[in-house]
């Protein structure tokens, strides 16, 4: 008699390049699964190589922990581009924001619904998640993961692996793919248990994020992000403006101009890449940042705005410093100006 | 098999990769693939993506702040 072999079933797993991902994976690969994972990149992910832009990070490794941990499991990564489609997800969080500008449960319902939309193009049976109950405030709490399942649409398809034994079977679970003994029952804040399973399955130098994988989870470049669209009177974006928030020094000395300044050599390359979509000022009669102008000036205007860039140059103490103003056309005038004291450079200004 | 050129120039990481992962879909194994990036991290970062998808990096170099890598595209 022949024996029917069984179908290798596929799970597509959410990975975000740190260690609740990786284990959770990892632990459905051990049950016989074939997994592959996926990434989605909103722009605001801090595994981006943002930090790479300053000068002092350069030294430091720039690996994508994403690709790092695919390739600890052996497994493919589909790197997704979700940026357009995720704006209405910052703008409008059907269940509104966490501490800060911060829409984790959103978030985590949109990734999940896209992940629910490739499995279903590509074959693939369920989806994999590395959630704990307990461990993040707002997407993670036992109220909210149903929240999560049934609003992506993917409801049993969706597997938690780290506290499956927490929450009703799975229908991998029902239907015997997965062994929900084998499966784990972790919650809360620790991360004792994922350390102890990580050592387990021999995986070390994995990433621990401190503040998660988001920069909208941090409140500086959350007032950042609310201080553009005031200044806009709408809640809007594009990527660039999401990438220029992360870098250089952000003051706005009127309500319909910023000046966003370079803080060493490395923000300063990268920003002269925005001289062609930005008004720009740069010191001539001593070394100093690249000043980008986002708004529109008067004459008036970029005056006040020269002055605030020359306080930043190697020329704050003398009596003038020349600058070079440069539109967004390329056309260029020379000014002087007296660099603007520090007692005169409103602490309201910084954004 | 053809040679295809990518500009990813002033895209940050990950961006390079995603655009290298697309346009590799479109490509036949065997093609390869010249992708001018002005990030960095995509030294490193386009080669892990091959490694984990099959491909193979034929030559990477950095100068004067461009990195260009080379992929050859594989058969997973």
């Amino acid at each position: 008699m022949i024996k029917m072999q069984a179908t290798q079933r596929k799970a597509v797993a959410l990975i975000s390049g740190g260690l609740d991902s990786l284990l959770a994976a990892k632990a459905v690969m051990e049950q016989g699964v074939h997994v592959e994972g996926i990434n989605f990149y909103t722009g605001f992910c801090v595994e981006g190589h943002t930090h790479a832009i300053r000068k002092k990070d350069k030294a430091k490794p720039k690996r994508n922990n994403a690709l790092w941990v695919a390739e600890q499991l052996g497994i493919k990564l589909h790197i997704v581009d979700v940026i357009e489609e995720y704006k209405d997800i910052v703008i409008n969080p059907s269940h509104g924001y966490g501490q800060h500008m911060n829409p984790c449960l959103d978030c985590k319902g949109f990734m999940v619904k896209k992940a629910h939309e490739w499995i279903a193009a590509n074959g693939f049976d369920f989806i994999i998640t590395g959630e704990v109950i307990g461990q993040r405030p707002m997407s993670q709490r036992k109220d909210t993961m149903p929240v999560i399942a049934k609003e992506s649409g993917a409801g049993d398809l969706l597997v938690r692996p780290l506290c499956a034994q927490h929450l009703p079977p799975t229908l991998p679970e029902q239907e015997g793919w997965l062994d929900r003994e084998k499966l784990f029952d972790f919650s809360g804040r620790t991360r004792k248990p994922q350390m102890a399973l990580a050592e387990q399955y021999g995986f070390e130098d994995y990433a621990q994020p401190a503040g998660g994988c988001c920069f909208l989870t941090d409140a500086h470049y959350s007032k950042k992000i609310a201080d553009l669209w005031t200044s806009r009177g709408e809640r809007r974006y594009e990527l660039d403006d999401i990438m220029l928030l992360k870098v250089g020094r952000h003051i706005r000395p009127k309500k319909h101009f910023k000046l966003i300044i370079g803080r060493e050599e490395g923000e300063n390359n990268f920003l002269s890449g925005y001289r062609k979509m930005f008004a720009s000022i740069k010191t001539t009669s001593h070394a100093g940042p690249l000043t980008l102008i986002d708004g529109e000036v008067s004459d008036q205007d970029i005056e006040l705005a020269a002055q605030i860039a020359a306080r930043y140059s190697q020329g704050r103490t003398a009596d003038k410093v020349e600058v070079e103003f440069t539109d967004k056309k390329g056309v260029s005038k020379l000014l002087e100006v007296t660099p603007m004291p520090v007692s005169q450079l409103d602490e309201a200004w910084q954004v | 098999m053809s040679h295809y050129t990518l500009d990813a120039k002033r895209m940050m990481c990950p961006m390079p990769v995603i655009r290298t992962q697309d346009k590799v879909a479109e490509l036949q194994v065997g093609d390869t693939l010249e992708v001018t990036c002005t990030d960095p991290g995509a030294l490193n970062d386009i080669p892990a993506w091959c490694r984990i998808n099959g491909h193979e990096v034929v030559s990477s170099s950095e100068n004067n702040g461009e990195v260009i890598i080379t992929v050859k595209v594989g058969d997973a």
